[in-house]
């Protein structure tokens, strides 16, 4: 280890040292230090290898942009791959390990790719991996996807917890830089609402790094004031390590806070980061602006990195990238590096400037005119290779090279909106355009005013200006003196000459050659060039490279740059962990999660429970002895056919319908027809689509005159509520109509089986006798005096009631069935009985209601009425929907009774071959019935319901089953129903 | 986004539920009108760069089927209506 890279002054505190590791290798810091910047003040620039050459790379900046110094933070389940180390706080204990480099960084392997660039230009995949097309998937994506990526997932969950919050401001500053601070203090001392959110922990922007001075006092000084005095104003919120990462639509910013990563894991109680949605009213831009490098030859060692990023280090992390450092330069910005270098004693070797003309610094070797044309070191910069303006050559030894080709607005956010930035020739840079997203202004080095007075004013003028227009009168005050000096910038995007490879966009490898290759074959529109050369697609999205890749296009062939123009941003502005998307929907919480009133009873006895939708039904109930969920099925089959089962069935979606017009709104939302059902009885209800296919059924009593309750299946008790509500409001508004749902507000059970009136007898305080109640009866109740409903309806097929008491009395009418059921030998059945029961019996469920099958494919035609307007009346009568040829629904069975049925299958005539020519429909819903002794299943087959008797083939290729079956009729249990009305 | 409900003020997009072109107000008479007219009724829409009347619904909220009307361009919000209103004052009733 070399000795140390720190120098005086700087924002750490020195009195306290933290302890972390790189690579295995403990180093120490201070608090205010980044990883970076307390690697490179431990001597260490290497610190990651490039994606596709597995180049030796160190930092290229000290800020969020950076394309090369990514590591993997952590380890564990926390640990997290391609995290930027120059926005990485340092905490003790912190451990970082280097990434896409095998086995070490200093000895990687992989950097044979970088002696076969040749092979690995711009457009490789496509020119590389053609043929043979079957090596494509098992030879060479597996390979490729083996080779490049860079870090690697711990295939371990995510240990913390993640949050959404929702925020409202007047006023959204995004950068707590010159302008932002400015803006925020104009608007929150006029008493507007606002919210100033900054990327860093320490606010203040640039003002951090930089020794200029504001009003007399050290910029970083006058930044810590103003923080201060925002902190006070009782109307601001101030949101450091906040991250503003998309404006999205009318006013609505996404912002991502890092709340616990800075220690080593989240506070009890603490999320680790949380998404804010923040709602603005106004929306200040001030993110600064980016520096951008000159483009030559082997410009990406380690000890290369951006003029600004190298003062940003020694002024702001108090670390000398280097012992003898050389600058690069094609602006102003750039000497100021040197100058602040020079002036804490660092070793300026030369400032290799690309102007022609102008002052020179006084003290340093500043060559005008001059360039910088290749570089030394292996691991890390040993020399540079300048050319002077009179083409005299020169190696200088350093290491560390500081270079500026000028400073682009953070013009992203402002182009979420797909307004395109435009150029400003005075900067040479994009600045936003007009038409960004309503409400949001830039202010500052982001709207193209780069100095530090520059910022104040626009900050204060695009403060009032958002003042004005939430209403709020506000004059302009004196600004603090601070520098104001040009740019003063020649265009330089790349040194031209020599034969080496000059990097635009290190993180993805993108060359000045791949740039010219992406010309020469004619993929010159930037949108082009960017997919073509990957150029800006890596997780940096181009922040530093973007500009200089079309400026080299541009002269190319001879374009301007704002015709050649640029590629726009999207959200977000830096890569986002999944885990603070997904914030707290993960695992159970994923959705909510709704339990049926007898969930407590059928836990207490060890039910098993499937998910349907949200839902959590009772599947079967498992009893001592049972090893195979079909030997509960079956006896639950056989005990409900038997005596009585119960069934909890609140999952059904009920909808109350009141109004003089309920009947006539029935009819129009039925297929069939609901006004002439008298008060008091129940009746099978079919819904269509308008476009004429089946959308759902269910049974639908009338309880008074003008009150119907209807019944939907769970799957669609949200859809059909809604579709309803179009109805009654959109389609229909004059009917006298009310809809509320009333799913849980009842408890529902279903009691089937030859002893359900008896068992019910017991319960209910009225005669329920055939009588009383037939088939089809539908009524208000009592229950020991309490209200409830009673439907005599039946899915099993069985004589069956429905009994609904209100929800809250769910649990101890379950428990008074099967204690009054215990006389009958009453059993509880899940879904799959359910199921086995209504498969027996012919009806439809959802694998037959499966969005594309019409009341004719299901056997329901004359159900449609045509003598009324209903809802997809008149498209099921389309001509292709009425094809006798078309599906029918049929059962199924095996010929040989032990035969075994796959749902899914497909109906093949015997002796026909297994290809979709043939094919004769599929079987929907296969059960094994007790009391047939075999497996039967529903189907639907090309003119089905002329081919019952027939024998074909259910044929499944991928369960490889191919069984001979016979075509029967869907009924297959008491086809007369002769049970039900018993 | 934001829908400005006429009840309700503003409320997030999230809170609805978006159906479509707010001519499937216009539904046919199925007595009267054939299948061409629910054909075009059903399938036939204009797909418009610029402002489009649209039909939401306020599922997590007072269950207000709403025309709004938005630019598909910029996403601007210019008139939001109960869709009962609006199907009233075309004529519709029962």
């Amino acid at each position: 280890m070399s000795r140390s890279h720190r120098i005086a002054g700087g924002q750490i505190d020195r009195t306290s040292t933290i302890r972390f590791s790189f690579d295995g290798l403990p180093y120490t810091g201070h608090p205010g230090d980044t990883l970076a910047s307390a690697l490179l003040a431990n001597g260490v620039r290497l610190m990651g290898r490039s994606f596709k050459y597995h180049r030796p790379r160190g930092p290229l900046s000290a800020g969020s942009e950076e394309p090369n110094a990514l590591v993997q933070l952590r380890t564990g389940a926390r640990q997290e791959p391609n995290s930027r180390a120059t926005v990485a706080e340092l905490f003790d204990g912190l451990t970082a390990t280097s990434q896409n480099a095998w086995p070490s960084l200093r000895l990687d392997a992989m950097a044979l790719n970088d002696r076969l660039s040749t092979f690995f230009a711009a457009g490789f995949y496509y020119k590389t991996f053609m043929w043979p097309a079957a090596f494509w998937e098992k030879v060479y994506e597996p390979m490729i996807r083996r080779a490049a990526g860079l870090g690697r997932l711990t295939r371990e969950e995510d240990p913390d917890s993640y949050d959404k919050g929702f925020l409202h401001c007047d006023l959204l500053v995004i950068g707590a830089g010159p302008a932002g601070l400015m803006a925020a203090l104009t608007a929150g001392r006029a008493g507007a609402r606002v919210i100033l959110a900054d990327e860093d922990f320490r606010m203040g922007g640039r003002l951090n790094s930089e020794r200029f001075e504001i009003g007399g006092q050290p910029g970083a000084d006058w930044a810590a004031g103003a923080v201060a005095e925002l902190a006070q104003l009782p109307t601001v919120r101030l949101m450091s390590r906040t991250t503003v990462i998309g404006a999205f639509d009318h006013g609505i910013y996404g912002a991502v806070e890092r709340v616990s990563d800075h220690l080593p894991e989240p506070p009890p109680g603490k999320p680790r980061q949380t998404l804010w949605r923040i709602y603005s009213r106004r929306a200040i831009l001030a993110g600064g602006a980016t520096e951008r490098p000159i483009a030559f030859e082997n410009n990406d060692r380690p000890g290369i990195m951006l003029a600004g990023s190298l003062r940003a280090y020694a002024n702001r992390w108090a670390v000398a990238a280097g012992d003898r450092v050389a600058i690069f330069t094609n602006n102003e910005d750039g000497l100021r590096t040197a100058t602040d270098l020079h002036a804490k004693g660092v070793d300026v070797v030369a400032v290799i400037d690309a102007r022609a003309d102008g002052p020179l610094l006084p003290g340093i070797r500043h060559l005008r005119g001059a360039e910088v044309i290749d570089t030394r070191g292996r691991l890390g910069l040993t020399s540079i290779t300048i050319r002077q303006a009179n083409g005299r050559t020169e190696t200088l030894r350093a290491s560390a090279l500081g270079v500026s080709g000028g400073w682009n607005p953070n013009v992203n956010i402002s182009s979420h909106h797909r307004a395109r930035p435009v150029w400003d020739e005075a900067i040479l840079s994009f600045v936003p355009g007009k038409a960004g997203p309503p409400g949001l202004s830039a202010a500052g080095a982001a709207a193209g005013r780069l100095s530090t007075h520059g910022a104040l004013a626009s900050g204060q003028t695009e403060a009032l200006a958002a003042l004005a227009d939430l209403g709020r009168a506000s004059r302009a005050q004196p600004l603090p003196e601070a520098e104001d000096a040009p740019v003063s910038i020649t265009p330089k995007w790349y040194v031209a000459g020599g034969k080496g490879r000059a990097w635009i966009d290190p993180q993805n490898d993108v060359t000045v050659k791949d740039v010219k290759l992406a010309h020469q074959e004619n993929f010159t529109s930037v949108e082009h060039l960017k997919r073509y050369t990957t150029l800006g697609m890596a997780t940096d999205q181009g922040k530093t490279g973007n500009v200089l890749g079309l400026a080299i296009m541009a002269g190319l062939t001879g374009r301007t740059i704002p015709e050649t123009g640029t590629t726009i941003y999207r959200p977000p502005y830096t890569p986002v962990a999944m885990g603070t998307l997904a914030g707290r929907s993960r695992g159970k919480e994923f959705k909510p999660t709704r339990l049926t009133p007898s969930h407590a009873w059928a836990e207490e006895q060890g039910a098993v429970f499937v998910e349907v939708g949200q839902w959590l039904r009772t599947q079967w109930i498992p009893r001592p002895g049972e090893t195979h969920w079909r030997e509960s099925v079956d006896r639950e089959v056989l005990a409900t056919r038997r005596s009585v089962g119960i069934c909890d069935v609140t999952t059904l979606g009920k909808i109350d319908i009141q109004g003089t017009d309920a009947g006539a709104f029935l009819d129009r939302v039925y297929a069939n027809t609901f006004s002439t059902l008298p008060v008091g009885k129940c009746r099978y209800g079919l819904m269509l689509r308008e476009d004429g296919i089946v959308f759902d059924d269910g049974t639908t009593a009338r309880l008074g005159e003008h009150e119907y309750v209807m019944t939907t299946t769970t799957a669609n008790a949200v859809a059909v509520f809604r579709h309803l509500e179009f109805c009654r409001q959109v389609l229909w508004p004059g009917m006298d109509v009310q809809l509320i749902s009333t799913t849980e507000a009842w408890a529902q059970f279903s009691v089937a089986g030859p002893n359900a009136r008896r068992l019910l007898e017991r319960i209910v305080d009225q005669d329920i006798s055939d009588a009383a109640f037939p088939y089809l009866a539908a009524g208000n109740i009592t229950v020991g005096g309490l209200r409830a409903r009673l439907f005599r309806i039946s899915f099993s097929g069985e004589l069956a009631y429905e009994i609904a008491v209100p929800a809250r009395y769910g649990d101890a009418l379950i428990r008074r069935l099967v204690e009054e059921g215990r006389t009958f030998d009453a059993v509880v059945y899940g879904t799959e009985a359910l199921g086995v029961m209504r498969v027996e019996k012919g009806h439809v469920a959802g694998n037959e209601l499966n969005g594309q099958s019409t009341a004719l494919n299901m056997g329901l035609g004359k159900m449609v009425s045509r003598k009324k307007d209903s809802i997809g009346m008149v498209l099921s009568g389309r001509e292709g929907m009425m094809d006798p040829g078309g599906y029918r629904l049929v059962g199924v069975k095996p010929v040989a009774p032990d035969g075994k049925l796959t749902a899914g299958s497909h109906f093949l005539d015997i002796g026909a071959a297994a290809v979709m020519e043939n094919d004769g429909g599929w079987l929907t819903s296969k059960v094994y019935s007790p009391h047939l002794g075999s497996d039967i299943a529903l189907g639907y087959l090309k003119a089905g319901d002329r081919r019952i008797g027939e024998r074909m083939r259910a044929v499944n290729l991928l369960a490889g089953t191919d069984t001979e079956v016979e075509i029967v009729s869907p009924h297959f249990f008491d086809p007369e129903g002769e049970r039900l009305r018993g | 986004m934001i829908i400005d409900h006429p009840i309700l003020g503003p409320r997030d997009a999230q809170e609805f539920v978006y159906l479509g072109d707010a001519s499937l107000m216009n539904r046919p008479d199925g007595l009267s009108d054939g299948i061409g007219a629910f054909h075009d009724y059903l399938y036939n829409r204009a797909n418009p760069v610029g402002e489009h009347r649209e039909l939401w619904y306020h599922e997590q909220g007072d269950r207000s089927w709403l025309v709004v009307t938005r630019n598909t361009l910029t996403h601007e919000i210019t008139k939001v209506e109960l869709a009962r209103d609006v199907a009233r004052a075309s004529g519709r009733s029962r």
